[in-house]
């Protein structure tokens, strides 16, 4: 095993879980926000939900980002063969 | 450990690889084409049980496009509703053993992506003319002409990785942990999977809703506008 595998099964690790802290965080307020916005008006909670959902799904990306990064790493490495 | 990046060909039809991809994604057109044909044979008043659910789904379709674009549903239903019915029907085709979705393949969710880049074009230079499409582009100002572009080019890979990230990592997930504990345990996470499936088709729609609508411009009534507005 040569130093180039060993540093991208390193760097998929670091890649997502550092990649996931972010999105995870930034999710936690999204939600967070909209629970109190449903609880203020209830009446909205179709639209706001709507927007979470599309919201949620934009913050989502960066972390798939990150794994698919991380993917790339692991199985079609270019400076590995 | 299998890629997941790479493709297992069936079978060839004379220089043609053909993966299970294209085998699952042929069988699925069949299904649904075949089955909407069959279920709208026959259309009456009184709708028959089967007359009544794909009823449902187009109000449903329906409520959404109106929700989302302000606009009336005609000219997109097709595409939109086309759209997530195939993307449903592929995520939720893990259900049957040793099928793999399409969408879990770079592939597909390229061409679904691709699709809604061309679809939002098409759709804006219908809606105002070409000159109102390229309008749009320069919409705060002129300075955010390249700004503008790179969103359009990017935001079609963002659809497309966003797509295969999550129906994939399903997969590749399940596939981990049934090389762990076989029996029982990857049935909870099969079951987010579905879930995730469900939830991504649904986005996946509305951000091509949200997307052709931001192509097609101002042509919301003043009245929802200024709601829209008030909201807040």
């Amino acid at each position: 095993m040569n130093w180039a595998e060993i540093v991208s099964i390193f760097s998929a690790a670091m890649a997502v879980s550092f990649g996931a802290i972010g999105p995870a965080l930034g999710e936690g307020r999204a939600v967070a926000a909209a629970m109190d916005a449903i609880a203020r008006q209830p009446e909205a909670a179709n639209t706001i939900s709507r927007t979470l959902f599309v919201g949620l799904a934009m913050i989502e990306t960066m972390a798939i980002y990150c794994l698919v990064i991380a993917l790339l790493l692991l199985f079609a490495n270019p400076l590995l063969k | 450990m299998i890629s997941p990046l790479a493709n297992a060909t069936l079978f060839h039809v004379g220089p043609a690889p053909i993966t299970s991809a294209v085998a699952v994604t042929w069988g699925l057109m069949a299904l649904l084409v075949g089955g909407g044909f069959a279920a709208t044979r026959r259309l009456s008043i009184d709708a028959s049980p089967t007359q009544a659910a794909l009823e449902l789904i187009v109000d449903t379709v329906d409520a959404q496009i109106r929700d989302t674009m302000r606009v009336e549903p005609p000219p997109y239903r097709a595409f939109i509703g086309t759209l997530f019915l195939f993307i449903f029907a592929a995520n939720w085709s893990t259900l049957i053993p040793g099928v793999e979705p399409p969408t879990a393949h770079l592939e597909t969710d390229m061409a679904l992506a691709l699709m809604v880049f061309v679809a939002v074009i098409v759709f804006g230079v219908r809606a105002g003319g070409l000159r109102h499409y390229l309008a749009t582009f320069a919409s705060p100002s002129p300075i955010m002409i390249p700004l503008n572009f790179v969103e359009s080019l990017t935001r079609a890979f963002s659809m497309f990785v966003r797509l295969f990230g999550n129906v994939m990592s399903g997969v590749f997930m399940v596939g981990i942990v049934l090389t762990l504990a076989g029996f029982l345990v990857p049935i909870p996470l099969m079951a987010l999977d579905l879930l995730t499936g469900a939830v991504q088709a649904y986005i996946f729609a509305i951000l091509a809703m949200v997307f052709i609508a931001g192509a097609i411009g101002d042509e919301t009534p003043a009245s929802t506008k200024s709601e829209q507005r008030q909201a807040p």
